[in-house]
């Protein structure tokens, strides 16, 4: 028989290979699933990863939205007031989607520069803009003054 | 006036407060029995201040009062009163208040049934609940006061948020707040240990009760939540893996890891400073979520910059409530005291691996909320991680701990053999096995997934009823003696693993089966699915009290023959001018049919989505199980106030 020593050891040995093996588990799974946001400059840009997927926010363009004949695919643009970027998705949009409205769309840009959405993001009030889109508009304000006014 | 006068009780509840949090705290460590007598009178006034506040607010809101901002801000004249009221926690403030209130009831109800408990322990603990009261009192008199005045008043108020108005919205915030505040007691008791240096079995069941009501509390609330997401988003999804959600679901699951530690400490005496810590985490990952929702941290980190003094003040009050009770742990948790030893095959090292992968669990959810909301406060980029990796992350830590709630309930305390084990579970897991694989060969649809979840789902319905039959078999005199010769907090753990059991089945099989599609339909359309023909009958305008609707009808038939008619609903509220989906369901046993209108296209046709949901109705009738379950345990008689008079005499020998 073990001795009661040898058992906590084991017990303890256990439990440690165990978290070490969650640990991993959780961080790989992290990794793998991190999702960057780009601006609309930054498409512009060709800053954006090619093979995997990203979201993209800033403002649904005025008078961009077309709709195909099915009534469900449908092309907008996203601009920050500085770049735009065009975008197709095909799907039921969320009720706040609107043209001049804040929008973030997860998807990914193929060779002809068109964003394939997978996803439209719903968010549920009038006056809120989502994070990622307001920040894409305040960088492209601010890569604007630093054009109009170079040193 | 009435809001003055509101405003005035809240500072008096905050002097009170400040009294409970001090004077019964410093008089159980002098032994003065007057001072520690405080603690009951204090717990009443306090309650009481803070109702009357409470019902000021509800007050402004039911009499329509625009020159309070936050009145003004979240309500409007057209909203119905039942939303007018609702409206009250609809916000920042006054969900603050709620909490504020919610704490006040605990502490109230721990004063009233707490006659078992020594004079001590028990001024310790109202006087630590009373020390919580001052802090959220404190932030809400000097950052988010709720009786704020608007100058000049506004004619009207800017409303609710449409997704708000909903049934959903009256009862699911209390809920969550009873939960998350519930866990306040748990933590009030593991500080008085810890004060005290006093952790034995009396103290586990004393504790144990409260600690299981919270968590039933909580199991409801993220039930009611998740339902309620089911129906008013009209996405079909029923957990979406968002911050608002993940902060719920962390203290639910340290909640339920306490739970199960709190069953150690009080049969064998171990697992003492982990309870504690447990309890410790519970309570503070409450508090985070409480804020993560409530500060607009979410919305945009950099809010805090609007308004500096909250985000501080809610940074310092964690800090203090946190680290103050972590650093207490660290210099006191030796004093209470090391537990029984336990073999390396025991229920106790089950119920410890069981606690490690929930703890480990709430981490990786804890890791995907904030990890984000630090990268982005240093300016390091923004990133989001989404379902897909919850997803990942969550089968594999939850299907081992699933897998124990099988051997655990079977396995003997102090010292199991796993032979025996493997003998008594070998037909509960032949079963499982057997029912995994064809099962899905069956239903045509086999995958690891899949085949995962059922194999889970039926292992623990068979190795419950193993556990149960051995329970019956061993009584004498029929089935209904058996039944009542087991406890109610046995019969409550049955249930409550049962109800993980349906919940897992619920989960598996919507995940594994369901369909869906998104459709142009013109009035008189007809889109299939499933098998069943859904018939667009076009929408008609209906007028709601404070929006207009669209409200379309699918009549759904199988071969032929009428199944249902489905009504969803496009409303305008025309406040906010904010447009809102009501999703259109037939709640059914076996299978959900549930349609959402998108958009009106050319000519009366509508974008429509149709999904066929089977089993989605499990995932929530197996939390109303564990809910049950919980209820059924805390009745149990050991935890009775009259029979505890006699066990506190025996208790008090053991302490460690």
């Amino acid at each position: 028989m073990l001795k009661a020593r040898h058992k906590r050891f084991i017990l303890i040995g256990i439990g440690l290979a165990l978290i070490g093996l969650a640990a991993m588990l959780i961080l790989n799974a992290f990794q793998s699933n991190m999702v960057f946001f780009y601006t609309p400059s930054q498409v512009a840009k060709g800053e954006v990863p090619h093979n995997t997927g990203f979201r993209i926010g800033g403002l649904v363009e005025m008078g961009s939205i077309k709709r195909g004949d099915d009534g469900l695919t449908v092309h907008f643009v996203i601009t920050d007031t500085a770049h735009t970027v065009p975008v197709e998705y095909k799907g039921v949009l969320p009720d706040l989607f609107k043209e001049g409205k804040g929008v973030v769309a997860q998807g990914s840009v193929g060779a002809d520069g068109l964003f394939v959405a997978s996803e439209v993001l719903a968010k549920h009030d009038e006056n809120y803009m989502p994070p990622e889109a307001a920040a894409a508009l305040k960088s492209a304000q601010e890569q604007s003054k630093t054009l109009v006014m170079p040193k | 006036m009435i809001p003055e006068i509101g405003h005035f009780s809240l500072i008096l509840a905050l002097l009170v407060a400040l009294t409970l949090g001090s004077f019964p705290i410093i008089g159980a460590a002098r032994g003065n029995t007057v001072w520690m007598g405080l603690a009951k009178p204090l717990s009443a006034l306090q309650f009481a201040l803070i109702a009357f506040s409470f019902l000021c607010l509800a007050y402004a809101f039911a009499a329509k009062d625009y020159s309070v901002v936050y009145v003004a801000n979240n309500s409007n004249s057209q909203l119905p009163l039942q939303f007018r009221i609702a409206a009250v926690w609809g916000g920042h403030e006054g969900s603050l208040l709620l909490w504020a209130l919610i704490l006040s009831v605990w502490t109230l109800a721990v004063s009233l049934f707490s006659k078992h408990i020594p004079d001590a322990m028990r001024a310790r603990i109202l006087g630590v609940m009373g020390l919580i009261s001052v802090g959220f009192l404190l932030f809400m008199l000097m950052v988010s006061n709720p009786f704020d005045r608007l100058m000049p008043a506004a004619l009207d108020g800017k409303d609710l948020n449409p997704l708000l108005q909903d049934p959903g919205m009256i009862f699911h915030p209390p809920m969550l707040y009873m939960g998350y505040v519930g866990f306040s007691v748990a933590f009030a008791f593991s500080i008085a240990a810890l004060l005290g240096g006093q952790l034995d079995a009396a103290w586990a069941r004393w504790s144990r009760p409260w600690t299981i009501i919270a968590w039933v509390f909580l199991t409801v609330g993220i039930m009611a939540g998740s339902n309620w997401a089911y129906y008013e988003l009209g996405w079909g999804g029923w957990w979406f893996w968002d911050a608002v959600e993940n902060a719920s679901f962390m203290p639910w699951l340290v909640g339920t890891a306490l739970i199960h530690s709190l069953a150690v400490t009080e049969k064998r005496g171990s697992f003492k400073a982990w309870t504690v810590l447990l309890a410790i985490c519970a309570f503070s990952l409450s508090l985070l979520g409480t804020f993560l929702v409530r500060s607009g941290v979410l919305t945009s980190v950099h809010a805090f910059a609007t308004d500096p003094r909250r985000g501080v003040f809610i940074l310092a009050f964690l800090v203090v409530v946190i680290g103050g009770s972590l650093l207490l742990f660290a210099w006191r948790a030796s004093t209470v005291g090391r537990g029984g030893k336990f073999d390396v095959v025991s229920r106790e090292s089950f119920l410890l691996a069981n606690n490690v992968l929930l703890a480990v669990a709430a981490l990786s959810v804890l890791l995907g909320t904030l990890y984000p909301l630090f990268l982005d406060a240093l300016n390091l980029g923004k990133i989001s991680v989404g379902p897909p990796y919850f997803d990942a992350v969550f089968a594999p830590l939850m299907a081992p701990a699933v897998f124990l709630m099988g051997v655990g309930p079977i396995a003997r305390w102090k010292d199991a053999a796993l032979p025996e084990l493997f003998v008594r579970l070998r037909w509960a897991l032949a079963i499982s096995a057997i029912t995994a694989i064809v099962l899905p060969l069956l239903l045509g649809n086999l995958t690891p997934m899949i085949g995962l979840g059922l194999f889970l789902a039926f292992w623990v319905f068979a190795s419950s009823a193993e556990l149960v039959y051995q329970r019956l078999r061993k009584s004498e005199g029929g089935l209904l003696a058996g039944i009542a010769a087991s406890s109610r907090s046995w019969w409550g753990m049955v249930i409550a693993h049962l109800g993980i059991a349906v919940f897992v089945l619920g989960v598996t099989v919507v995940k594994g089966f369901e369909s869906e599609i998104a459709v142009k339909m013109h009035p008189g359309d007809v889109a299939h699915l499933a098998g069943y023909d859904f018939r667009f009958d076009g929408v008609e305008s209906r007028n709601g009290p404070n929006y207009t609707a669209n409200h379309g009808q699918i009549h759904v038939s199988k071969n032929g023959v009428l199944r249902t008619v489905l009504e969803p609903e496009k409303r305008l509220y025309t406040v906010t001018n904010m447009p809102m989906s009501e999703a259109g369901i037939s709640p059914h046993l076996i299978h959900d049919l549930y349609a959402s209108l998108g958009e009106p296209l050319d000519g009366g046709a509508w974008s429509v989505r149709i999904y066929h949901k089977p089993m989605v109705e499990w995932i929530w009738f197996g939390c109303l199980m564990m809910a049950f379950g919980g209820l059924l345990a805390m009745s149990d008689k050991r935890y009775r106030l009259n029979k505890q008079a006699k066990s506190v005499a025996t208790g008090q020998g053991q302490r460690a």
